[in-house]
């Protein structure tokens, strides 16, 4: 339970992390909180051959609203994103979920945005992302680029992150004014992975019915999964057929299939029904 | 190969050595450490303060939690590196400078919050940070203060009002700022 040897920098500049990166290149990793590379290192899972310790950027360590958006920095805690009052009322999504990542002596250390570049297909961050639809800026020797969710999780643990790039911001958007949203999950004890969880968006039209309804599942694939509510309308049982329809997950240590869609199904129903509750809510009625 | 002394054991190896000088409980200590010594182990091996206990090394247990800048952290899934120049605080650092116990090991005392004591460091450094947060905890407060930290032998229930007792010394005898300073 040591971690193996790697080589080690700490980088004052974004602009050095990337040069540090590219040296090290294919075999460097981003140290930012470390809350799930650290294990990974412990146990020997990962054996990266050098660490680019990202701590030292505290230009990166913030959490703003811009332009309709929620931007997240790659040196900004849970914690911090979870204290913000602006980026909570800006999308109240961000809260619902943070809560339920780890604990919060994990949280005071844990990065959104490293938490999002990591994968995890249990990760409440990443269902979050792929559901809002953010994106990730990346910085690499090559320049800058973003990267959208739908285009940015490519297998469980995988993100279209290149070796000499680091991300250095998550941007999310804000929730409509007419729009809810929500977010449930079942885990063996608190702040455990999720056995199953959901997080769901919901937008009326003027008229108060349903237009648009989405889910983002954890621990139900290898990547957060998608799914579009709409068709159910205002109706959580039908959209909690729908998801029992709609997803294959595995089995595992955890649960059986068969519990991790029966989950699906009922989390949706309660998601969706707290989800459209908030929204009309914020409609006005 | 090996640097020398109380290291020796632990550091055979061709890593690169790093000097870090930490703040610990008010006193600045330095270690030469490769990139790869957890916090936890520079804390215990190198400076030899033991009072941090290592349970499950992979940020499960809470045992190894201590106050880094006076955030409550594991001190297990930190590298020494990472913290150098940081203010830390260990269990240790917890007792008042005339030996007194500070609140929240006081509330452990009086509500019999420990038995075998392993976890407790751990305990004591995370209520300690959380009570700065916020001093007036209700049960359910303290529950979500304690939940990221395992205890295999009170059940719990003691420790919750521990939290309680500790909010209610705190506020009688005035706070006793911690990392902080």
């Amino acid at each position: 339970m040591k971690p193996p040897p790697f080589g080690y920098s700490r980088p004052e500049s974004v602009a050095e992390a990337v040069a540090a990166l590219g040296t090290a290149a294919p075999d460097g990793k981003v140290l930012a909180g470390g809350q799930s590379l650290l294990p990974l290192l412990n146990m020997r899972l990962a054996t990266p051959e050098h660490l680019v310790d990202i701590n030292r950027l505290a230009e990166l360590g913030f959490v703003r609203v811009d332009d309709g958006e929620v931007v997240i920095g790659a040196l900004a805690r849970h914690a911090q994103v979870l204290a913000d009052p602006a980026a909570n009322q800006a999308q109240p999504l961000l809260g619902q979920a943070l809560a339920l990542v780890a604990h919060p002596v994990i949280r005071n250390r844990g990065t959104t945005v490293g938490s999002i570049v990591h994968a995890d297909p249990a990760g409440e961050m990443t269902a979050v992302f792929a559901l809002l639809g953010g994106s990730v800026l990346l910085a690499g020797s090559s320049g800058e680029r973003l990267v959208s969710a739908d285009e940015f999780f490519l297998g469980p643990l995988e993100s279209d992150v290149r070796p000499d790039e680091l991300a250095t911001q998550v941007r999310l958007p804000a929730l409509g004014p007419r729009a809810g949203c929500a977010f449930a999950e079942v885990s063996r004890r608190h702040g455990d992975y999720a056995v199953c969880g959901v997080a769901v968006l919901a937008e009326l039209d003027e008229a108060g019915d349903v237009s648009r309804a989405r889910a983002a599942y954890l621990s139900v694939a290898g990547t957060p999964l998608v799914l579009d509510l709409t068709e159910a309308g205002d109706d959580p049982a039908s959209a909690g057929r729908l998801a029992r329809s709609r997803v294959a997950p595995a089995a595992d240590i955890h649960a059986t299939a068969a519990y991790r869609r029966h989950l699906a199904g009922v989390l949706t129903e309660r998601a969706l029904a707290d989800a459209l509750g908030h929204a009309r809510e914020r409609a006005g009625g | 190969m090996a640097s020398g002394g109380s290291n020796r054991a632990i550091n055979q190896s061709q890593d690169e050595l790093f000097e870090v000088s930490l703040i610990v409980n008010g006193v600045t200590r330095t270690a030469l450490v490769p990139a790869r010594r957890l916090l936890s182990d520079c804390l215990r091996h190198d400076l030899r303060l033991t009072g941090t206990h290592v349970g499950c090394e992979h940020g499960v247990c809470g045992a190894c939690t201590v106050l880094v800048d006076g955030v409550a952290v594991r001190s297990c899934l930190m590298l020494a590196v990472s913290a150098d120049g940081a203010r830390i605080t260990t269990v240790e650092g917890l007792t008042r400078p005339d030996g007194t116990l500070s609140p929240v090991q006081q509330a452990f005392a009086d509500c019999h919050g420990l038995q075998c004591g392993f976890c407790t460091p751990g305990f004591l450094t995370t209520i300690t940070a959380a009570l700065e947060n916020n001093p007036e905890p209700s049960a359910e407060d303290a529950r979500e203060i304690i939940g990221g930290n395992l205890c295999r032998c009170t059940g719990y229930q003691n420790i919750v009002k521990a939290v309680l007792r500790a909010a209610e010394l705190r506020s009688a005898t005035g706070s006793n700022p911690v990392g902080t300073s």
